[in-house]
């Protein structure tokens, strides 16, 4: 274990590192490029290798075919690079490609403000390619929770045969804090499930009991067919509506069954609280302070910072909601998470959305002017 | 003989009928790309076969080799990763005129200037088949498609020009009449180190004659065997007399460094500086 001074994006780099990522493919992008930048310094050192490819839409396409040969992969970008992208984050859906997609979001729509912080990309990470498809989004707040949580969208994306998104956010990419980096030993890294079949018998998209069919490497004797069209057990195309029923049922059984490993939330003072503030990213580090000074001022509030965005908590936020007078809900967009908040609550309690879209962080005062009036 | 070489790769079940057309040209083409590999003693486990999406991407779904059918445009894209993550591993690019030079053209122009050693053959029939014959970036100008009914006004890339110029250590042209020729200039291009583009003139009986009154697949066989000549006779030709040929033999064969092979040498050069530093 060390404790040194990192940047948010030297972290998740450092973190890919850790969790034993081996190829990185890229474009350069503000607020992201740090990220390509360690990873073109780090990965040759540990054997791993670094591309930076001609277009966002490439470098997902490589990070893709890399993973095939049995690498774990990354790539990291922003907003106009993650729209790119979306073509192939639904190709890794529909092959179920374990790969891990770096977003350090600015503000949008178009080139939007390419030097300044937003979380205008909370619903785009879940709803960005098109067709129903599951996919899971992770959102850290702080540098040494962009390590941790870099190292957990590996395990899951390895474990789930899913890309995993790390939505991370300007202000937590660029700002440099302490960070306490375990010896790599101590670290639980978790590797994709191989075939245990001979190449004969094995199946490439199998309906197992977990949902999760084993992945074979390329090169290694298993030679099997990867689509983005549907495709049957086999891996090939059909068009039979049984079998297309069938496999879109497995990758919703899998998140769904999967949901204890993969839902992460942090709650603080939820135990004693009449007010609740749901809050992720950077906002959640600004509605922390503002839960401790509204405590300071004797009115009890809790917080439930989401660390797992997508699949979206509706159960624990359901029972928390339970006990409270009302939710508060800051976000640096003009209310993207509130929707999702609201439609599991269900209108038992008012929920109330707090927004900052003009490129500056969510200040406490923000959110105490707010719950001032309340 | 021929057969008995390609029975050996053909899917073990389940994948015929194919999608393409009686008369296409693909399966030619396809056929000679197996030949080829197998001449060169690959291992079925050890070659990757990769492509987009249009009507010869779907190749490789009938032949056993370890396959990824992409997205549109970007199969050189994909098979960059791959090379790159394993680079022990043979990986042969399928693609077509649209997809590898429309929507993949920036994918193709980076390919062959990073050089890395794939080899994409490029089954170029100058129409878009499986959405319905629309006019392609290789269609001739004043020839009609789908969205050309007043015919087409755009001039087409000249695939093996483009591929040498922007640094592709072989590129070479024949057609699927010429399958012989062609098997033997796919064989030089998977053998090479480098990025190889195999441009290959084949027919679409269906929609381009369709469109363009060509004839059946016998018709545009011969057209296209009437109209190839070599680079040797082009030479000696203007450029009105060239307008309709087919110009086909070896554009560009030489010996670039190879991407991969840099980024091995790379990986060395970086661990040593790490170690010099720690000597400080």
């Amino acid at each position: 274990m060390y404790k040194l001074m990192m940047q948010g994006n030297q972290a998740c780099a450092h973190g890919a590192i850790v969790a034993g990522c081996r190829f990185f493919a890229g474009y350069p992008i503000t607020p992201s490029s740090e990220i390509a930048e360690e990873l073109s310094l780090l990965l040759p050192l540990v054997g791993g290798r670094f591309i930076q490819m001609e277009d966002e839409i490439a470098s997902m396409a490589a990070i893709i075919g890399a993973s095939l040969t049995g690498c774990k992969v990354m790539t990291a970008t922003s907003g106009p690079g993650f729209s790119l992208k979306q073509e192939n984050i639904g190709y890794a859906c529909e092959a179920e490609i374990p790969c891990v997609i770096i977003n350090i979001q600015r503000g949008g729509p178009s080139t939007g403000s390419p030097t300044m912080t937003s979380q205008e990309d909370f619903m785009q990470s879940r709803w960005g390619t098109h067709g129903d498809h599951n996919i899971i989004v992770l959102s850290p707040s702080s540098v040494q929770e962009t390590f941790e949580l870099t190292i957990t969208a590996f395990n899951l994306s390895e474990k789930f045969r899913t890309p995993v998104i790390l939505l991370s956010d300007e202000i937590v990419g660029h700002m440099t804090e302490k960070v306490i980096l375990p010896d790599p030993d101590e670290v639980k890294i978790y590797d994709r499930k191989k075939p245990e079949v001979s190449p004969q018998d094995y199946l490439a998209y199998q309906f197992t009991e977990d949902g999760i069919p084993p992945m074979a490497d390329f090169g290694s004797g298993y030679r099997y067919h990867v689509t983005g069209l549907i495709h049957d057990q086999t891996g090939f195309p059909t068009n039979d509506s049984n079998e297309i029923k069938k496999i879109k049922d497995r990758w919703m059984k899998k998140m769904i069954k999967g949901e204890k490993d993969i839902i992460l939330t942090e709650s603080i003072h939820t135990d004693d609280m009449d007010y609740l503030i749901i809050a992720y990213g950077s906002s959640a580090r600004c509605a922390k302070r503002v839960v401790k000074i509204a405590r300071e001022q004797g009115k009890k509030f809790g917080l439930l910072k989401l660390t797992t965005l997508w699949p979206f908590p509706d159960q624990i936020i359901s029972r928390l909601t339970d006990k409270v007078k009302q939710v508060i809900v800051p976000e640096m967009n003009q209310g993207q998470a509130i929707r999702e908040v609201k439609r599991v609550v269900g209108g038992k309690i008012p929920v109330v959305g707090v927004n900052r879209y003009d490129g500056e962080a969510m200040k406490p005062e923000d959110i105490l002017t707010v719950i001032n009036k309340l | 003989m021929m057969q008995d070489i390609i029975h050996q790769y053909l899917r073990p079940s389940k994948k015929f009928p194919h999608v393409w057309c009686p008369g296409c040209g693909d399966g030619i083409v396809l056929s000679a790309i197996v030949r080829a590999i197998h001449s060169l003693g690959k291992s079925k486990n050890e070659t990757v076969l990769v492509s987009g999406i249009g009507c010869s991407s779907r190749a490789p779904v009938y032949v056993d080799f370890p396959a990824l059918h992409g997205t549109h445009g970007r199969a050189l894209a994909f098979a960059t990763g791959i090379k790159m993550a394993n680079p022990e591993l043979t990986v042969v690019v399928i693609t077509g005129d649209g997809d590898g030079l429309a929507i993949g053209g920036n994918h193709f122009i980076h390919a062959c200037r990073r050089n890395i050693d794939i080899t994409a053959v490029v089954f170029n029939n100058s129409i878009y088949g499986m959405t319905g014959g629309q006019y392609s970036p290789t269609m001739k100008v004043n020839d009609y498609g789908a969205t050309a009914p007043y015919g087409n006004i755009e001039r087409p890339f000249d695939v093996c020009d483009l591929a040498s110029a922007a640094g592709a250590n072989f590129v070479a042209r024949a057609t699927a009449y010429h399958a012989i020729m062609l098997e033997k200039f796919i064989k030089m291009g998977i053998a090479k180190k480098g990025l190889s583009i195999i441009d290959v003139i084949t027919p679409c009986p269906t929609l381009y004659s369709f469109y363009n009154k060509a004839g059946k697949n016998i018709d545009m066989m011969e057209s296209i065997r009437d109209r190839t000549i070599t680079i040797q006779k082009a030479e000696q030709l203007s450029d009105a007399e060239k307008e309709d040929k087919i110009v086909v033999g070896i554009f560009a064969n030489r010996d670039f460094p190879e991407y991969t092979g840099i980024y091995s040498d790379l990986m060395e050069r970086a661990k040593r500086s790490v170690k010099d530093e720690e000597l400080l």
